[in-house]
């Protein structure tokens, strides 16, 4: 796959990282199956988003510098943009979301008993 | 420790093609709307570093240029469609 | 009213001087050249839109600040990973809406708070009240509520109040 030999100093932080940030991101997504309520379900994506993207980028990063034999450090633009873009979609849609709750169920009820299955009080 | 390394991307891109799988999962089964815009911004986001994946193992940098494209794209229609559920419409006079 | 631009972005010129470097892969002298004049024109070009300016008094504190999201994030994605997992042994664990007195009053302030809230995988954002004197986030494990307020107030407002005043 890769024609040239890769050092070490590449190999040994790629493989951990890599591994560490495919589960992260694999355990996110499935949290966005497996948890009961929309609120609940904001969350796990977000590990995908942080730390999983910061893990792959770093080993993009390292990466194309051992191959380019010059630090390269273009990566560092998804990185930013992806940490500074993440958080304001995620609030955007948590406002969305408790909107159309609060227009389906204008009574605040009673809090319910499972994971996020509560309304979000009113100003 | 090169084929280690090779191993290990080679799990990454299974774990982000899985992931993407489960977003699709959630986007087909989604109750409401925004558990589908939901799932539509965390399949993007699994896309992307699908690609940044394959542009680690085949060693090649043109990969970079899609993936902050499909960020950027990614990122916009994910608030014009939060912003589309909030007020009915995207752009507001 | 017509709205009076600012003073001039300086920080908005050097960051899209140094993307279009980035962009380009390059430090030629013709490229510095064309980032420079694109950088200056699309500062101009938005100078309306920014009615405020922030005021930041002691930016070197953004580093200790960097750090410490950077170890909550690593924190709280093995939590919320436990959680996903079924890690947390007999334990119930309840989500719910947390609400939380501000001191702070500057924009800037509570927009950096609000992004370091939500990319923490575990707690969301979800808005001020009208004056900016309370505000509302979303916990995916929450144990006890003023836990919870204490963590924000302490950690993170006194923090983001020294920087911004």
């Amino acid at each position: 796959m890769n024609h040239v030999d890769l050092p070490l100093w590449v190999t040994i932080p790629g493989t951990l990282l890599l591994v560490f940030g495919g589960l992260l991101v694999l355990i996110g997504s499935a949290g966005l199956v497996k948890l009961e309520h929309f609120y609940a379900r904001m969350h796990p994506p977000t590990m995908g988003t942080t730390l999983g993207t910061g893990c792959v980028l770093i080993t993009s990063m390292l990466v194309s510098s051992a191959l380019e034999q010059r630090p390269v450090i273009h990566e560092i633009l998804i990185t930013v943009f992806v940490v500074m873009s993440a958080p304001v979609s995620a609030m955007l849609l948590m406002r969305a979301a408790v909107y159309r709750e609060h227009r389906k169920r204008p009574e605040p009820t009673q809090p319910l008993d499972d994971i996020g299955g509560t309304i979000p009080p009113r100003d | 420790m090169n084929a280690v390394f090779d191993y290990a991307a080679w799990f990454a891109s299974l774990c982000f093609v899985l992931a993407m799988l489960c977003a699709l999962v959630r986007l087909f089964i989604g109750p409401a709307a925004q558990d589908r815009v939901l799932a539509l911004d965390t399949l993007y986001i699994n896309g992307m570093l699908t690609l940044l994946m394959l542009g680690i193992r085949s060693s090649s940098t043109v990969y970079f240029d899609m993936a902050l494209l499909i960020a950027l794209f990614g990122f916009a229609s994910t608030i014009a469609l939060a912003k589309f559920l909030l007020r009915g419409e995207v752009i507001e006079p | 009213m017509k709205p009076t631009p600012g003073r001039w972005p300086i920080a908005l010129t050097c960051v899209l001087v140094v993307m279009w470097l980035l962009l380009n892969q390059t430090l030629a002298l013709g490229h510095l050249l064309i980032g420079i004049v694109l950088a200056v024109l699309l500062a101009w070009a938005t100078r309306y839109l920014r009615p405020l300016q922030p005021r930041i008094s002691r930016p070197w504190l953004f580093v200790p600040l960097l750090f410490m999201v950077l170890a909550d994030i690593v924190r709280s994605n093995i939590g919320v990973a436990r959680i996903v997992l079924g890690l947390v042994g007999e334990r119930k664990v309840r989500s719910g809406f947390v609400r939380i007195p501000l001191d702070m009053r500057d924009p800037h302030a509570l927009a950096v708070l609000a992004g370091i809230v939500t990319s923490t995988p575990g707690t969301v954002w979800v808005g001020v009240d009208e004056g900016g004197k309370r505000l509302t986030l979303h916990v995916l494990d929450l144990r006890d509520e003023s836990e919870w307020v204490r963590w924000i107030k302490q950690r993170y407002e006194r923090l983001l109040m020294r920087i911004f005043e």
